[in-house]
Formats: structure tokens, C-alpha cells, sequence
């Protein structure tokens, strides 16, 4: 006889999305496009309905437009589409257990029946210790610290933020925007690295003196002190700097906890395969909490961007529906960020032999273009203000293209560029 | 079925440009041309792609 409670009932009747932010809304609507007609259930622990998060440290951010005021919150969609999508919303209430030899995911006090589940819970920011209850710190990850960190700037704080990466690079810039003062400290020699590699890392931190940002690097914060509130951010090296505002923008880490015990494999993230599957019968993975096999680059990886979220999402709903003919996710990754005047756009891996500039100067300039090599072949590529360049790269990228061939299609765009610039000069 | 974009929403990301480069491409100055826009049925697939990967959800399928 065959234990029925092992196997995936040929006929999923009933999905379940953990986690409301993009890769669980777009788990949803992926369902109902490929025809599932089941019940559904997104359970979100943020009381929100699912909102975008990039603008929240962009645009949301900005001063308000007159006769228009200050930015909405990015709602994706709202309740009545949610309605007609058919789907059972539970907001509010983190998941906080999954069964999976009962299959059963654990929200307060109720457990949600799956036949099918999409596990979307992202990531969650890393905090400094010792800053709880003091007022004016914020990680930026959700709309309610966005919300807070809008406010602080409305009301023109003194701006420091913890970490250069790209998410406190996009505060400090707004800050900037409104004319307030903006301090960067990033305890790293060099910031980017990860994500972008030293020689680029350092150039575009450079983007931040130019625009009025300090930057200071390779030391640490000592301590962020106030009586209830934050007065002033103390580094390792006894530099005291006034603040009202303290943005904490040093990683995230994904969100796991509640799945202690479960039986999934935890390992930066749920491990999956390159179908998205964790290995136990119908549970996926999609987003920030995804570590999978990305057969496009060879590569196990954990994205932390809109792309793969969105696209992911998706996959892993597909898939667990119809597991017989589930399908890999490749891509290649993208990401952006958008800094004072200036687009910052990434393709591939930074993990490269060789990083070549092919168009512009990073040293004075504010446009440029570099390639990444590893081996023979292209695997990444950096633009900044040159959105048409990047995506022509993204293209050979994901068609495995050689690097030789790339050097040749880079002096054709320089070709290109040239003409038009004479041609303008008449 | 033709292809549609919201100007008012596109930023440029390009994203669409990588998935269908024989509809879209995005310019020197930042901004997304619309290469053609009637969709033949082999084509569906991949805008199809560029519309659910636009982040600023500019891109639609007039069917």
C-alpha cells in the first residue's frame, strides 16, 4: 500500500503562496494564467496588500511634487483585483511553521492546508545591536520604514547611513536631493565589491564626493547614541557625526527561521534545484529566499533582486502545479539603481578573470561602460547612464556569447557613438 | 495583436529589450523605442516575457 501522504496528489487542488511581497503575488497570478482553477492562499506577515519595493528608496523617497504631494504607497494592486484573482488573502500574520509530511504551514494559531506551496518570504534586513528603542533608526526594506525614513527627511534631518551598498547609496542621494546633509559609513576598504567587483565598486562609490556625499570607508561603527532618540553616530576611529537620521543598509539575510525543523534544506537561503523544487514533494521556492542552480550561468545563486523575484515567482508556482513538466528558471541576473543623476545598471556575474572599461571614463565622467570576462566568455556587464548599452550586453550574455565577440560589438557602439556625434556637430 | 506602451509608466529599464529585442530598444537618452509593433504569432512568447518582466508594468498585448 502506498502512503498517500508522501506523494503530491496528481491534481494540486489547492495552492499556498508564503510570502505577499512580488515573487508571491506574481506566484498567484502566474496560477491563474496557466489555468489553475483551485483554491489559493497568500499569507503575508505585513499587514499591507503586495507593494513594489525599489521606488521605496527612489521616488517614494523624494520631495513632494507640487499640486501632487508626496509619492503613494506602490501598491501592485488593489483589493478587488486581488478578489477577482480569486485569491484568499491572510495579512498581517507571519507563517511561523511548515509540516510538510502533513502539509500544513503554521500562521498564528491556524494551520493552512497546501497540496501545493510556493515558500516567497524574502529576506529580512540586518540591524546594528544595541539601537532598539532608539528613535530615528531604520532598517529600508518595508513600506512602513520607508514611511519613516520619508518623514525623518521631511522633516530635514542630518542623514548617516550604515553601509554603502545600493540600497543606503539611493537614501544618502535623496537626501542629497533635498539639499540635507549625507554621510556614508561603510566599513569596507572598497563598497560594491560583491556586487559589482573592486575596480567598479570604487568608481562608483566615487559618484557619492562628486555629489556632495561623504563617503567614508574602511571604518566601522562604534556606537549610535542619543537620549531616545539618535544625536550622533560614533565610528571606530573616534569621529563623532551629528545625526537624526541613521539608515541601516548592511545586508539582509533570508528569511528562514520559520522553517526550523521543517525538513528543508537551509543553507543561505531554502536550496533548491534548478526547477525551483526544495527536494520535498510540492514545495517551491521563489525571490530573495530562493538559493538555486542557475543553469544559464552554472552557477548556485541566491538573487536578491526585482527580476528574479518577479520571474521566479512564477517558475516555482508553474512548477509546483504541474511538477511532471516542470521547467528550470535560468537568467541572467539584472539589477539597477538610481543615484543623484545617474542609472547604474548591472548584468551577470561579477565574478570575473578580467573587468575591461569599453566606453566612457569613470574619472570625471558620469557615463560609461565596462565588460566582465571569465574564461573566454562574456559573463557580465556595468553600465552607468548607458541604458543603450546595457540590455544589448544582457542579450549575449544569456546567449552564452564569446568575449572576443562582445570586444567587437563594443567598438561597433563606440563606431556608432562617433558618427552620431559627428553627425550632430554637423 | 499589437504591442503598447505606457510612456507615462516606462523608465527605460530595458529589461524588455533583452527578452524581445525585434520590438524594443532603449535609446542614448534613456528612453525605450518601440521597434514595431504588430506581434506575429511566433513572436507572442517572448513579449509576452517582456511584458511580465517591465517593472514598471508600461508594457501591454492589445489583442
Amino acid at each position: 500500500m502506498v502512503d498517500s501522504t508522501s506523494r503530491l496528489p496528481t491534481q494540486p487542488r489547492r495552492l499556498v503562496v508564503v510570502g505577499a511581497s512580488l515573487a508571491g503575488l506574481r506566484a498567484v497570478e502566474a496560477a491563474r494564467k496557466a489555468g489553475f482553477d483551485g483554491e489559493i492562499v497568500l499569507v503575508g506577515a505585513e499587514p499591507h496588500l503586495p507593494y513594489d519595493r525599489p521606488p521605496l528608496s527612489k521616488a517614494f523617497l523624494d520631495r513632494a511634487v507640487a499640486g501632487e504631494g508626496l509619492a503613494p504607497p506602490p501598491y501592485f494592486r488593489t483589493a478587488e483585483t486581488m478578489c477577482e484573482l480569486g485569491v484568499e488573502l491572510r495579512l498581517g500574520v507571519p507563517a511561523s511553521g511548515l509540516d510538510t509530511d502533513r502539509r500544513v504551514v503554521l500562521v498564528g494559531d491556524e494551520e493552512v492546508a497546501y497540496d501545493a506551496l510556493v515558500i516567497a518570504t524574502g529576506a529580512q534586513p540586518r540591524m546594528l545591536p544595541g539601537v532598539e528603542g532608539l528613535a530615528g533608526v531604520h532598517a529600508l526594506r518595508t513600506l512602513d520604514d520607508s514611511i519613516a525614513v520619508r518623514e525623518a527627511l521631511e522633516a530635514g534631518a542630518r542623514t548617516v547611513v550604515v553601509g554603502a551598498g545600493f540600497i543606503g547609496s539611493e537614501v544618502a542621494a535623496t537626501a542629497r536631493k533635498r539639499g540635507l546633509e549625507a554621510t556614508i559609513v561603510e566599513a569596507l576598504p572598497t563598497p560594491l565589491v560583491r556586487a559589482t567587483g573592486r575596480e567598479m565598486g570604487a568608481a562608483i562609490a566615487a559618484l557619492h564626493e562628486r555629489n556632495g556625499t561623504t563617503l567614508r570607508c574602511g571604518t566601522g561603527v562604534r556606537a549610535i547614541e542619543g537620549d531616545g532618540r539618535v544625536e550622533r553616530v560614533v565610528l571606530e576611529d573616534g569621529t563623532t557625526i551629528p545625526a537624526d537620521l541613521v539608515v541601516v543598509g548592511i545586508g539582509v539575510v533570508p528569511s528562514v527561521g520559520w522553517l526550523a525543523g521543517s525538513g528543508l534544506t537551509l543553507d543561505n537561503g531554502i536550496v533548491c534545484d534548478e526547477n525551483l523544487w526544495t527536494g520535498v514533494p510540492g514545495v517551491y521556492a521563489a525571490g530573495d529566499v530562493a538559493n538555486w542552480v542557475n543553469p544559464l550561468l552554472g552557477e548556485r545563486q541566491r538573487m536578491e533582486n526585482w527580476t528574479a523575484a518577479a520571474e521566479q515567482g512564477a517558475a516555482a508556482a508553474r512548477n509546483a502545479l504541474d511538477p511532471e513538466h516542470a521547467r528550470p528558471y535560468g537568467t541572467v541576473p539584472y539589477f539597477w539603481s538610481d543615484w543623484y543623476d545617474v542609472r547604474i545598471q548591472f548584468v551577470g556575474s561579477p565574478d570575473a578573470d578580467e573587468v575591461l572599461l569599453v566606453d566612457g571614463d569613470p574619472d570625471g565622467g558620469s557615463r560609461w561602460v565596462a565588460l566582465y570576462r571569465r574564461s573566454d566568455r562574456l559573463i557580465g556587464a556595468l553600465t552607468v547612464n548607458g541604458q543603450g548599452e546595457i540590455m544589448k550586453y544582457r542579450g549575449q550574455i544569456m546567449k552564452r556569447g564569446s568575449w572576443a565577440d562582445a570586444l567587437v560589438f563594443a567598438e561597433k557602439r563606440r563606431e556608432l557613438a562617433r558618427q552620431k556625434a559627428a553627425a550632430a556637430a554637423g | 495583436m499589437k504591442c503598447v506602451v505606457d510612456y507615462g509608466k516606462c523608465t527605460g529599464l530595458g529589461i524588455c529589450e533583452s527578452l524581445a529585442p525585434d520590438f524594443f530598444e532603449v535609446n542614448d537618452d534613456g528612453d525605450l523605442e518601440l521597434l514595431k509593433e504588430d506581434i506575429a504569432p511566433d513572436e507572442l512568447q517572448a513579449v509576452e516575457e517582456a511584458v511580465a518582466g517591465c517593472p514598471t508594468e508600461a508594457l501591454s498585448i492589445e489583442r
